[in-house]
């Protein structure tokens, strides 16, 4: 079993030797796919050429990532034809897809640090002897031999765990060639490396490419693409935009197809007069906040009855810098100062204390599913309205104030929170810290995955509570949210601080091209 | 707010309640089916005397699970709880002057400052327990196995092979004395029971508690000092355990390396058997005592229909099981109701 992939590859590369080189490896025709009566991709044409590598952009939700899941083999339904190598074929799984060539490295690594490199490469196919005992020497040979031919030299035997990300990468990278992959896509292969690591992966993807291997490129960061691409394919709502040779295109015409610019249907959140007001007194700053993993010398001002954005990719550092702000991260270095004074967090109920109200992006590690609404309204201001006993008749009747002004539906306070629909319990989120002000309200993501209704009841909330006095942080991924919102932005990029906007009207393309 | 939302209501009729239920109505039946089962194979199990013997029996346990109904609210386990005990029930005699046959080195102190230290011993122990599991960040089910080792080499280096058999008098008459013809242990273990359920359900604490068990990420991030409530139910738990011990020896009349032995499964057992979800959140004291009384009348049915003593412990592994079958999988229904 531990070679049949291997095998079945082989069978499925024949008809790609009788073909011509300008036959595309992969070819979607006409792909639909909804989620649950929400098109993700609309009557998609798609096709990558042998031997090249092909840009991927878009925005968030524009329908890349569903279009790279059916090619891998995730999705498994949807509409249209695909061919590879001009066969027709449809995908169960991830492990057919592989057997057909097509691999995949995902943002996310999955390696394992505790065991060696030459281990990881033949994850799940080691090669036995013939006592069925793992033949460590000739998976040395192999993996060492593999790795050699990206151009690296890496020691089989060391631990994965001791290798920078990026090597880290290149063994996962080199893991899928190995099973056999002709077709490699790479999600969001550069989030998590440094310049020189790029040039590197950059140089092992040339060589693969001039090796007739093709490769897909999936990125946020344009000038990579630019930089790597051979061909860029754009996407904006479901649909495909353009296929340009990357030659012919630049970073700003990119970033107007991604966004469609001149386009009758202006979305809200599509630019912004930005107003900040550097008179306000300041309620909270950090100085050179570095968290020893993730944050690099971050510096941020909030101020009194101010709502400062935060923007940047998936990956860039957002999620770290909220939660260090609310002491669930420690700061290794740099100042955290309130009102002026230093401050260091030894938890999050320190931080709950010194007035900081944080809402995380995701509303599963916020709220309690199965405890009823008012029991997870009143969770922050317990230790406010009780001494010892509790008082649930007052937290009953805090409850329902919250629920008449947010308009939380349906408006009750005993049923499970789990009733409730997303809207709703992002609601429930914010009406948790609402009883009494905090001086700094951390919104990670407020309005992801909402309906338009939910969106502009938070956005309302929002900047209700700004007009009210309270310093707020909106950390998003989301330009619209960060637009809508925001007095001031903050751009990061891989964990520093790379633009800051303060007046005067910017966009969405702004936005894109800082970081 | 869209239509949607607003006609979304919760699953209603029997499903809904039966799902939100299951883990109080389970126990509950069992206890009934077992109370009928002996009630008609044993003519001396409905006697005034046999139940008060079964509340009897059940009153050392008692004390015990109720500080394990806390650690298990919050999704953690403390392992210790038995062998603690017997160190603290013979820490206790180490304090009190033994009569001369036994041969004990010990440290004879006046009553109220034995029982004092002894009680300080107890919760020291559970403030290493809680320093291990909050500050350090050994699971719970690690340290409290190294915290029942160390609390075993006490009571060994303690009595060294020997019994005890003097304890303070006061300690005597709540371990082993009577009044009205009930035993003052019921007495102790009822009134703790219905101090632990008052804490639980009317304090602050008790929410907290609750809440860490319920999204210990969630009471996180709402800003609960969630290492501050699991070091507080891990010496709530020790200071329990340490009760037990002392009225455990005292019911006994002596203290003995071994003598709690039976204790840590029938504790678990009666707490998980009770309904109180091993996941943390869901139960209470309660549940608890529904589940000791299950395990007392088990044991002490099993007994009067004189069924051979080797079947009795495969017996009590099987309710065990049944039980943390049933936990789980009313945990997975409540979960899946509230997904909505």
């Amino acid at each position: 079993m531990n070679t049949s992939s291997v095998r079945l590859t082989e069978g499925a590369k024949a008809p790609s030797v009788s073909g011509s080189d300008t036959m595309p490896i992969l070819e979607m025709r006409h792909v639909s796919k909804s989620f649950g009566g929400v098109k993700a991709l609309r009557d998609v044409d798609f096709s990558i050429l042998h031997g090249e590598i092909h840009g991927l952009v878009g925005e968030n939700g524009a329908g890349k990532s569903t279009m790279m899941k059916i090619i891998a083999g995730v999705h498994a339904g949807f509409e249209g034809e695909m061919l590879v190598s001009g066969q027709p074929v449809h995908f169960r799984s991830a492990r057919d897809a592989l057997a057909a060539g097509i691999g995949m490295v995902h943002q996310e690594l999955s390696v394992i640090p505790d065991l060696s490199v030459a281990e990881n490469v033949f994850l799940g196919h080691q090669p036995v002897t013939s006592t069925g005992v793992i033949d460590w020497r000739r998976m040395n040979d192999m993996a060492r031999e593999q790795i050699a031919s990206l151009g690296l030299n890496i020691d089989p035997t060391t631990r994965m765990g001791s290798l920078p990300v990026g090597l880290q990468q290149l063994v996962e990278l080199s893991r899928v060639l190995f099973s056999g992959a002709k077709l490699i896509i790479l999600d969001e292969p550069t989030s998590a490396l440094s310049p020189p690591e790029i040039e590197r992966l950059f140089t092992v993807l040339r060589r693969l490419r001039d090796d007739g291997r093709s490769i897909v490129f999936i990125s946020h960061f344009l000038d990579d693409v630019l930089a790597i691409a051979d061909r860029v394919t754009v996407f904006r709502n479901g649909e495909k935009v353009i296929t340009e040779h990357a030659a012919k295109l630049t970073k700003d015409s990119v970033i107007s197809h991604m966004i469609g610019r001149g386009s009758a249907n202006m979305h809200m959140g599509e630019s912004a007069d930005l107003a900040a007001d550097d008179s306000k007194p300041i309620v909270l700053s950090v100085q050179q906040a570095s968290d020893g993993v993730m944050l690099h010398d971050v510096s941020l001002t909030l101020r009194k009855g101010e709502i400062s954005g935060v923007y940047g990719f998936m990956g860039c550092g957002l999620i770290e810098l909220a939660r260090t702000l609310f002491g669930k991260n420690a700061l290794k270095s740099g100042t955290l100062m309130i009102d002026g004074q230093s401050i260091r967090f030894a938890s999050t109920s320190a931080a709950r204390q010194a007035g900081i109200a944080y809402v995380p992006e995701n509303r599963k590690m916020m709220l309690f599913r199965t405890e009823p609404v008012f029991k997870n309204v009143s969770i922050a201001i317990l230790d406010r309205i009780h001494s010892i006993l509790l008082k649930t008749g007052r937290e009953r009747e805090i409850s329902e104030t919250h629920i008449k002004d947010l308009q939380i539906r349906p408006p009750r306070t005993d049923i499970a929170l789990g009733n409730l629909s997303g809207g709703n319990q992002q609601k429930v989120a914010l009406a948790k810290w609402l009883t009494h002000l905090p001086q700094v309200l951390i919104l990670s993501e407020p309005t992801r995955g909402m309906d338009v209704g939910a969106k502009e009841d938070v956005i309302r909330i929002v900047k209700a509570l700004r007009d009210r006095g309270v310093a707020i942080v909106v950390l998003s991924t989301e330009p619209e949210t960060i637009l809508t919102l925001a007095d001031r932005v903050t751009v990061m990029k891989k964990g520093m601080v790379v633009k800051e906007f303060t007046t005067g009207h910017i966009d969405k393309s702004d936005l894109l091209a800082a970081a | 707010m869209t239509l949607a939302d607003s006609t979304k209501s919760p699953k209603s009729g029997l499903k809904q309640f039966l799902s939100d239920q299951m883990r109080n109505i389970a126990p509950i039946f069992t206890l009934i089916i077992l109370v009928l089962f002996f009630a008609v194979q044993s003519p001396v199990f409905f006697s005034v005397d046999n139940l008060l013997n079964i509340l009897s029996n059940a009153s050392i346990t008692g004390i015990i699970a109720v500080g394990l109904t806390f650690v298990i609210l919050t999704g953690e386990i403390d392992l210790s709880v038995a062998a603690l005990a017997n160190a603290i029930g013979i820490t206790m005699a180490f304090f009190t002057i033994q009569p001369d046959y036994v041969n004990i080195a010990t440290i004879p102190l006046p009553g109220v400052i034995c029982i004092i230290l002894t009680i300080a011993s107890a919760v020291a122990l559970g403030a290493v327990t809680a320093f291990g599991v909050t500050k350090i960040g050994i699971p719970s089910f690690i340290m409290t196995l190294a915290m029942m080792q160390i609390a075993n080499g006490v009571s060994a280096l303690l009595v060294r092979g020997q019994i005890a058999y003097i304890f303070p008098d006061f300690i005597t008459l709540l371990g082993a004395g009577k009044i009205f013809g009930l035993r003052w242990s019921i007495i102790v273990c009822s009134l703790l029971l219905l101090f632990a359920h008052l804490v639980l359900t009317y304090t602050r604490f008790g929410r907290y508690v609750f809440m860490v068990g319920g999204n210990r990420e969630a009471a996180e991030y709402s800003g609960v000092n969630v290492k501050m409530i699991i070091g507080a139910v891990m010496v709530i738990s020790a200071a329990c355990s340490g009760l037990a011990g002392m009225l455990g020896v005292a019911y006994f009349g002596s203290a003995q390396q071994n003598g709690f032995d039976d204790f840590l499964l029938t504790a678990i057992s009666a707490v998980v058997v009770g309904g109180t979800s091993l996941f943390g959140g869901r139960g209470g004291i309660g549940n608890t005592i529904i589940g000791l009384l299950v395990l007392g009348v088990l044991n002490n049915g099993l007994d009067l229909i004189q069924i051979d003593s080797f079947l009795k412990i495969l017996i009590r592994g099987l309710i065990l099981l049944a039980a943390l079958v049933i936990n789980v999988y009313a945990q997975k229904l409540k979960e899946g109701t509230a997904e909505g």
